[in-house]
């Protein structure tokens, strides 16, 4: 599936370059094009290595260490797409209208992020083949089992949610007028789906209590991931404002969005300090400091520079500047980023015993896939009507 | 009500029910047909093993894993660690300041609430109502969340095949069709290992330990560890000393995981009611707004 969108908008891309420069919407350069064809082709032989070659000879994986970069390229992919369940909500649930018109960017980004999600797990899976196993043979005491089930549904949710803007393109009304009448469940099953797997993405560490260190490992791991989810949802939301600026062709946005998603994200990201802080003062973790202190670092990078940085900076953001409040975004997003590599990486380095580093293929594979989800954005941003027309 | 109160109140509201199904929700763990009548187990007495590796070979032979090309001892042959095609080994275990080295058997604890099989998420790994946790090939997808989550770092992946890797770990032999224990007990010179009923072997132990309390530390090693394991384990020095991990929890790891999933059902309930109640309240609140503009 992600195949032929890739292709698909690939081709259009490349069309639309060779027409003419004015019609894109998103200042697509040469230098952008050539630097994806040179990832993913780059990205394909890496592809075609892991496949045929196996996970030992062309990962860095091991016994010691069984899950790698692109278990924590999904922990972050995932939180960086729930801005699509957030805005959804926030918008037919709660009914604030004002911020439709980001919504319609903000699904297609959730909807592409949770395709690459799901291609990389059955890319890591050593019997991708078999990606369809848990569909079938349910095993409801595994959290990989609940994670799998909701990633199924959620993108059937996302593509219903996304459907009305390729049905308003190929002129379907009738189709676009159905779906509407089914937006309020619609919606409701994706905030419902979106709260149990993106807690449970954290729920997966609650089994190593020996072998993650205890500045990560917590009780609350799923809480901690539902509210980080919800912080980065919020960040891509004031990006998505960013990006709605520089493609609508002039039409401005509501000047109060920027500031009231500031105002929230700032809150949310304060929700979120203040849980991560009280619960590493209750299990008493400052008893590990100085045991390895790169860890020491990446905790402090992770809570100084990645949660309350952001969430101070943020609060202050009283005027429409989208374009501060985007670089406080990328300051929230790298801090989310951050505790989910801790989680899934260096917090497991210690216990482990080897010191893992992706190989070039594993790195190469993940570059490639982000790339054709950058790719497939602004394609459908080209072609189809997500943000308003010049 | 402005839709600030509003919130307000539904977020008490929340809250509320979220409390309400959590503590509705049943903690049971994942029920296996074993119970302490029905389960087997090995007793593994350190001071009785002399190295010889029997008991690889034997394992080895038994499961048609590779044989190493010259039969070893501990004493004149490299360190065997565990791998896909490696179930048991046998190496010198223990820090030379605590006197001389000891060779100490591993192989899957066989635990009485086992991790990997909680983890699963097609249940390629089960626990039989002996005991035995057994895997099943047919069924796995090669996640390898059993070998993140193991306490023991017991399954081990076969890395070296391209599309259809497998689990590789000690079925206590059971996978066979006429089973009668495992092969490296029966194979064992010196009664180091001894096959039995959990029940009675930790009964054993117990008692070796009563009668010979120089030659024994006081702790079954499996009795308690992550709940309780198959394989027992008698020792004079400190497990802490041989290598094994004596920081695990005393109770079954999968109970860690269950504590957030069993809420999933109330979850749900609690936001479907949160939701369709906050988007109808929205949606009037919004008409009363409009029709409020108009006047």
């Amino acid at each position: 599936m992600i195949e032929v969108f890739f292709i698909l908008a690939y081709a259009i891309i490349v069309a639309a370059f060779v027409r003419s420069k004015t019609h894109l919407r998103l200042h697509t350069r040469l230098e952008v094009l050539l630097l994806a064809s040179a990832a993913l082709a780059v990205g394909l032989y890496a592809l075609t290595q892991r496949m045929t070659q196996g996970l030992g000879a062309t990962t860095h994986l091991s016994d010691s260490f069984p899950w790698g970069i692109w278990i924590s390229v999904d922990l972050c992919g995932i939180a960086l797409a729930s801005g699509g369940f957030i805005l959804a909500g926030i918008v037919h649930l709660f009914r604030v209208h004002r911020l439709e018109p980001i919504l319609r960017p903000t699904v297609l980004t959730a909807f592409i992020a949770y395709q690459l999600v799901a291609a990389i797990l059955v890319l890591d899976l050593g019997r991708p083949l078999r990606f369809w196993h848990p569909l079938v043979m349910w095993q409801h005491h595994s959290v990989m089992f609940e994670i799998t089930l909701c990633l199924a549904l959620y993108t059937v949710v996302l593509a219903l949610e996304f459907s009305p803007v390729l049905f308003e393109y190929l002129g379907f009304h009738r189709a676009v007028e159905a779906l509407q009448k089914m937006t309020l469940p619609v919606v409701m099953a994706g905030v419902i789906l979106s709260t149990l797997h993106q807690s449970s993405f954290g729920s997966l560490f609650l089994i190593v209590p020996q072998k993650l260190s205890p500045y990560w490992y917590t009780p609350i791991l799923p809480i901690l991931f539902l509210l980080s989810a919800v912080c980065a949802g919020l960040g891509v939301a004031l990006l998505e404002c960013v990006l709605f600026e520089r493609a609508a062709g002039g039409e401005r946005l509501d000047a109060g969005i920027v500031p009231m998603l500031a105002r929230w994200t700032s809150r949310a990201l304060m929700l979120y300090v203040i849980v991560r802080l009280t619960d590493l003062l209750v299990r008493g973790s400052w008893r590990a400091v100085f045991q390895h202190p790169w860890l020491d670092a990446s905790l402090a990078v992770e809570i100084i520079a990645g949660s309350l940085l952001p969430a101070l900076w943020l609060g202050r953001i009283a005027k429409r500047n989208a374009h501060q409040a985007a670089a406080a975004a990328v300051t929230v997003l790298g801090g989310v980023v951050w505790h989910r590599l801790n989680v899934s990486w260096f917090g497991l380095i210690p216990a482990s015993g080897v010191f893992y580093v992706p190989s070039w293929l594993e790195i190469a594979i993940t570059l490639a896939l982000v790339m054709i989800g950058i790719l497939v954005f602004i394609a459908a941003a080209q072609l189809l009507p997500v943000f308003p027309r010049r | 009500m402005t839709r600030r109160t509003f919130l307000r109140h539904s977020t008490v509201g929340a809250l509320g029910a979220c409390a309400v199904c959590a503590g509705v929700a049943d903690g049971s763990i994942a029920a296996s047909a074993a119970t302490d009548a029905t389960r087997i187990g090995t007793l593994v007495d350190v001071t009785r093993c002399i190295g010889c590796r029997a008991c690889v070979r034997a394992c080895n032979q038994r499961n048609g894993l590779p044989q190493p090309e010259k039969p070893s001892t501990v004493w004149n042959g490299p360190v065997e660690e565990l791998n896909f095609g490696r179930w048991t080994t046998v190496n010198l275990q223990g820090t030379p300041a605590n006197g001389a080295a000891v060779p100490v058997k591993r192989q899957c604890m066989h635990c009485l609430e086992p991790a990997c099989v909680s983890v699963c998420p097609v249940a390629a790994l089960q626990q039989l109502p002996n005991g035995v946790v057994m895997y099943r090939k047919e069924r796995c997808i090669g996640c390898r969340y059993c070998m993140f989550a193991c306490p023991f770092g017991i399954p081990k992946f076969e890395w070296e095949a391209s599309l259809d890797p497998e689990i590789g770990k000690c079925q206590f032999c059971a996978q066979h069709a006429v089973f009668t224990g495992p092969a490296c007990a029966q194979a064992c010179p010196t009664g180091a290992l001894k096959f039995g009923s959990r029940q009675a072997l930790l009964a054993e132990a117990k008692a070796r330990i009563h009668v010979r309390p120089e030659r024994y530390r006081d702790h079954v090693y499996g009795e308690h560890e992550a709940g309780g394991t198959a394989w027992l384990y008698l020792s004079s020095r400190s497990f802490s000393d041989l290598g094994f991990n004596t920081q695990l929890p005393r109770f079954g790891l999968p109970r860690l995981t269950w504590v957030a999933l069993k809420l999933v059902p109330g979850v749900v309930i609690a936001l479907v009611i949160v939701l369709t109640s906050v988007s109808f309240r929205m949606g009037r609140l919004a008409q009363q707004a409009a029709v409020h503009d108009r006047t």
